[in-house]
């Protein structure tokens, strides 16, 4: 989240998408409550009628998968009023704030232009991916800037080409909504571009599991900035995240791209450790012509964050000489996709023959679960660390296999719960809050870190002796000190980082982080959270709203990432002379009698722009290098701007372009048969349900969770359920062209038929909780899921694919 | 001592089913073993085993589709039936008001249930002996599990994470039921009323509905049907011996099938 959740109470309005939070955060929801309470409008949108809908003022029922062209009408529809009516939006802030000004590339060419046929300038069709060189500014390290917004070349004259494909007419078709509807939200929601108006949108899994799932989410954020609502109180684009330490995860690198504080991991091509901080670091672009002068440009730091984070691990070993221990670091193959559905693929096809699965479930959790059962049986041996026994544990012995026919050895260790271990929890807000242990683990199970340890001591051990095993000081002469009791207390330590020379806890990164080998921190982002001994600021429970005006920032309960800064790129809050946008939401604001910023903790430091020295005038959005907001953007895999593809399987050819599906679209080919409308000619879609969570292994053993919702079930329109004969309470056959699963039919207003295109569309929405393991046991919904990924991060399509409905 | 309630707003409840989940780990009831239905809502019914039961329903249909969530407990009558009727007095006023019971006393006799003008009582019968005994909510005041002697609130209030729930003096949850009614009135909720403030004389639990009760499946005018009135008043003074344990069950029999006719209810 660029916000938090107590912030959304401060919203005007709020647009739930790809999003079911009133099921699947019930706890979060109450801050939604408090800002209708307030007078806020609530806009849900979804293919089906949610719990969250319940509680909107406008529901809009779309197809799924059809944000890109959802949103991508809002904003055509932003720019037209905004053109007639600025005085409604807040001109400053889209000017100077983002990147609409900026003049980019005369090659750069969009999909709508004539002879591109769906795709941007730069692609290679042979490698599906693109040449980026036409999607950077015309000049690179100073772009020009035209802050009337009319030269034909500036990203706000781009944005508004590329989005007047997206009439209301189109949209209605690729959707299946209403162009009434899409006004009504439309109308609706642009109204919180007003300069004292705050807008949030909320997303989730909807939104990003799709293979333009990256886009969709650039689509919610460049909707924000042009409506002024990042960085603000009540605005921003914040992801509900799916499971409590999500967030702590991702920050300590659980994403194979990342290493911790997400610095890009070392790849093949960096021929040296400088090439390597180099492409992580970037280049400062300064534009000419703005009201500021100065790009913060953060990642420039990078190189001390990366020596830290070496010298953490590789202590007295890495010096200046020996580039710190980076040739330790094992290296990425450029170019190749180590995602969860390539390793599948890659445990399928044999070349991997050992996995450790930590809480995790890829026989039931991942897309395509026949083809993720298949592919654990080749594996020599795996390794289940959960609290219960999974359906990966137990994979070789599911419903249809011979035990004997698998060789996999399976070893299986029980963990602690989170009540029965120490140590922090993020949650989506970066809020990093410190949990104490409550009761002791049940039999031999034992806290993650604790099991950690253990293997790694022994591992250490084996490495030690075995003088021939490949990159053996990559371990042997790594710093493991813990001893064989480890406290989580000392890896926040480690993760806070040292002043080396000092021997003191690092302040900040700011104050204390250095590239010549004399700081250690685990993780930059969390340096500032143990500044000194006995003070894990992580476990602050005090909780008095200091913010100004009293707008739910709480900041000194526990404490978040960066540097307790509760809402980033802050910033952009304020107008140049430091004042809020809007008086009332006063998350900093410049006290000029004694120079210093008060509130939340400023962005980037310095004074405000008319303030601040010619030369130092910063620009508000210091994690890009041009100090702006990317409306348009110049790193992704699929394009600059979010264009409409149609998912992998679909009911209809694309109606913007020739180009069906996301040309940079991850495709496995293990047992991942594609389904065609003929014979599968249901739109469908996945998803929780409060009762029960994730794979269901924590919830489908507790007999309470499991009373309220006793079986695997999915969701039917009456209307379709007429069709096919089916009542509520029958069993159905679900299938896709990847397998089949039974389930309760549900039938119900909440689904009804669309219209796509002019053709009569039903969809089906079906859980994903089941599997043969634990006391509720049931078809995973996983079962139909497709093996593709989004081009950027490859997150699986779940939440479209096609299927079939039968009476079982 | 002033009266105290609860006061559930459905306007503001989600359906999360948390106080359905924290009234079973609170009160130690067990899981009741059961099957989707094809409705999202389970158990089917209140149980000795399940005292509080969300209820959804789907209301309206294209443009205008509602899905209106109720809560389905004891509402703990200022003049309950439950209690006027109970020829053992388990059932009895706690000092707050709410209906509690002990249920040690209780004969499983089931006239609780028969009466009860909202269909909330649940017996637990012994099919060999025939003996049984009664389960309701108990607004958390079950002795050995008193969560408001102590000072909390009720495990469904403290559970609940939107505000649809809220526990204080009932005097101050009518002003605040009002204010939220009259709030959804403006709002265009033209039929926001608050439920339990007149009804059968008043109850401890108070509704804030967005639409007419009807809509949302709850009673509309309950009545304390006049044979318990007649119970309390007239036959339970004489006393048992007086009038004969044969008399007293015929006349309740009597009594029984009439309340089910003037309810409307019948055989289930």
């Amino acid at each position: 989240m660029t916000n938090h959740w107590i912030d959304f109470r401060n919203a005007d309005r709020i647009m739930i998408i790809g999003s079911n939070a009133a099921e699947n955060h019930p706890v979060g929801f109450k801050w939604i409550t408090e800002a209708m309470a307030r007078g806020a409008k609530l806009i849900s949108v979804d293919p089906r009628f949610t719990k969250s809908s319940s509680k909107a003022h406008i529901y809009a029922r779309i197809r799924t998968g059809t944000d890109i062209a959802f949103i991508g009408g809002m904003i055509s529809w932003v720019i037209q009023d905004m053109e007639k009516n600025p005085g409604n939006y807040n001109m400053d802030y889209v000017k100077n704030y983002t990147n609409a000004a900026l003049i980019v590339n005369s090659g750069a060419k969009l999909p709508g232009d004539i002879g591109q046929n769906g795709v941007f300038s730069g692609f290679n069709p042979e490698k599906k991916s693109y040449d980026k060189a036409t999607w950077q500014y015309g000049d690179t390290t100073t772009p020009a800037t035209d802050p009337t917004l009319q030269d034909p070349n500036c990203v706000f004259q781009l944005l508004k080409k590329h989005y007047s494909r997206y009439t209301l007419e189109t949209v209605s078709k690729i959707t299946g909504c209403p162009k009434d509807k899409l006004e009504e939200v439309y109308k609706t929601y642009a109204e919180c571009g007003a300069k004292d108006k705050a807008g949030t949108i909320l997303y989730a899994m909807g939104t990003t599991q799709h293979t333009y799932g990256t886009q969709n989410v650039r689509a919610y954020s460049i909707l924000q900035s042009l409506l002024g609502n990042m960085g603000i109180p009540g605005g921003g684009i914040n992801a509900l995240r799916g499971t409590s330490n999500v967030q702590g995860s991702t920050d300590q690198a659980l994403l194979w791209q990342y290493l911790p504080g997400y610095l890009p991991v070392p790849l093949d091509s960096d021929a040296d450790f400088a090439a390597f901080k180099k492409r992580a670091q970037g280049a400062a672009a300064t534009p000419k012509g703005l009201a500021w002068d100065k790009s913060v440009w953060w990642t420039g730091n990078y190189d001390k964050y990366i020596v830290s984070l070496l010298k953490a691990w590789y202590g007295d070993t890495a010096t200046a000489t020996n580039n710190f221990c980076f040739d330790y670091l094992p290296k990425a193959k450029a170019g190749v996709n180590y995602s969860h559905i390539a390793m599948m693929d890659a445990i399928g096809r044999g070349t991997i023959e050992g996995l450790w699965v930590w809480g995790q479930n890829p026989a039931a959790g991942g897309p395509n679960s026949n083809g993720a059962r298949e592919a654990l049986g080749k594996l020599k041996w795996l390794v289940v660390a959960d609290l219960w026994l999974n359906e990966t544990a137990e994979f070789w012995k599911r419903p249809g296999v011979n035990p004997a026919d698998i060789q996999t050895e399976v070893i299986i260790l029980p963990v602690a719960g989170s009540y029965e271990k120490e140590g922090s929890v993020s949650n989506s807000g970066r809020w990093v809050q410190w949990r104490y242990k409550a009761v002791d683990p049940p039999g031999e199970a034992m806290p993650d870190l604790e099991v950690m340890n253990l293997v790694m001591l022994k591992l250490r051990k084996l490495y030690e002796t075995d003088t021939a095993a490949p990159n053996r000081e990559a371990i042997t002469k790594l710093t493991w000190d813990y001893g064989e009791e480890v406290h989580s207390d000392d890896i926040a330590k480690e993760m806070n980082g040292y002043d080396l020379a000092a021997k003191k806890l690092a302040t900040s990164f700011i104050a204390t982080l250095k590239n010549d080998g004399t700081t250690s921190c685990g993780n930059w982002l969390h340096c500032a959270q143990y500044p000194e001994e006995g003070k894990n600021l992580a476990k602050r429970r005090d909780p008095v709203d200091v913010s100004l005006n009293k707008i739910g920032l709480h900041s000194n309960w526990s404490w978040c990432w960066p540097v307790n800064r509760r809402i980033i790129y802050n910033r952009a809050a304020v107008n140049f002379d430091g004042n809020p946008w809007d008086a009332k939401r006063p998350l900093v604001q410049w006290d000029a009698a004694n120079k210093k910023w008060l509130g939340d903790i400023i962005d980037g430091g310095g004074d405000p722009i008319n303030v601040a020295a010619v030369g130092d005038k910063r620009g508000p959005f210091i994690m890009k290098n041009d100090g702006v907001a990317n409306m348009w953007g110049r790193a992704l895999a699929d394009g600059p701007l979010p264009e409409v593809y149609e998912p992998w399987e679909s009911p209809i050819s694309n109606l913007m372009s020739g180009q069906q599906v996301n040309p940079c679209a991850y495709i496995s080919t293990f047992m991942n048969e594609r389904g065609t409308v003929d014979k599968y000619p249901y739109v469908a879609t996945t998803y929780r349900c409060t009762e029960h969570w994730q794979t269901g292994i924590m919830t489908r053993n507790l007999p309470w969770l499991n009373e309220i919702v006793p079986n695997m079930y999915a969701e039917i329109g009456e209307d379709l359920a007429s069709e096919l004969g089916i009542q509520k309470g029958d069993k159905v056959k679900i299938s896709s062209a990847r397998g089949e699963i039974e389930a309760v039919a549900v039938v119900t207003k909440r689904f009804q038929a669309i219209q796509v295109n002019g053709k009569t569309t039903h969809q089906v929405g079906i859980l994903w909780h089941w599997g043969y393991s634990g006391l509720s046991k049931g078809d995973s919904g996983n079962i139909l899921t497709p093996n593709v990924g989004d081009a950027n991060t490859t997150i699986p399509e779940s939440k479209t694919f096609l299927c079939n409905v039968e009476k079982a | 001592m002033a009266e105290k309630s609860i006061l559930y707003d459905a306007s503001k409840c989600t359906a999360c089913r948390g106080c359905q989940v924290a009234c079973k780990s609170w009160n130690e009831r067990e899981a009741e073993k059961t099957t989707e239905r094809g409705t999202l809502e389970n158990p089917p019914d209140l149980s000795p085993q399940t005292w509080l039961k969300m209820e959804l329903r789907e209301v309206g249909n294209n443009g205008n589709l509602r899905w209106l969530f109720t809560r389905r407990s004891c509402m703990h009558c200022k003049d309950a039936a439950c209690v006027k009727v109970c020829p053992t007095g388990a059932l009895y006023y706690h000092p707050l008001g709410f209906v509690s019971y002990d249920r040690g006393k209780c004969s499983g006799c089931g006239y609780c249930k028969e009466f009860c003008p909202f269909d909330v009582p649940r017996l637990d019968t012994n099919r060999g002996s025939g003996l049984g005994r009664m389960d309701k909510c108990t607004a958390c005041t079950t002795f050995g599990l008193d969560r408001i002697d102590e000072g909390y609130s009720p495990a469904c209030v403290k559970t609940c994470p939107t505000g649809a729930l809220t526990y204080g003096y009932r005097e101050t949850l009518l002003t605040t039921g009002q204010a939220r009614v009259q709030e959804l009135i403006v709002k265009g909720y033209k039929n926001a009323y608050l439920y339990g403030d007149k009804e059968v004389g008043g109850t401890h639990v108070l509704y804030v509905l967005d639409d007419s009760p009807s809509v949302y499946g709850i009673v509309e005018n309950p009545k304390v049907p006049g044979a318990a009135i007649a119970w309390q008043d007239v036959i339970k003074p004489l006393g048992y011996v007086a009038v004969g344990l044969v008399g007293i069950g015929l006349l309740l029999n009597v009594m029984v099938a009439r309340a089910k006719m003037l309810n409307g209810k019948g055989e289930k």
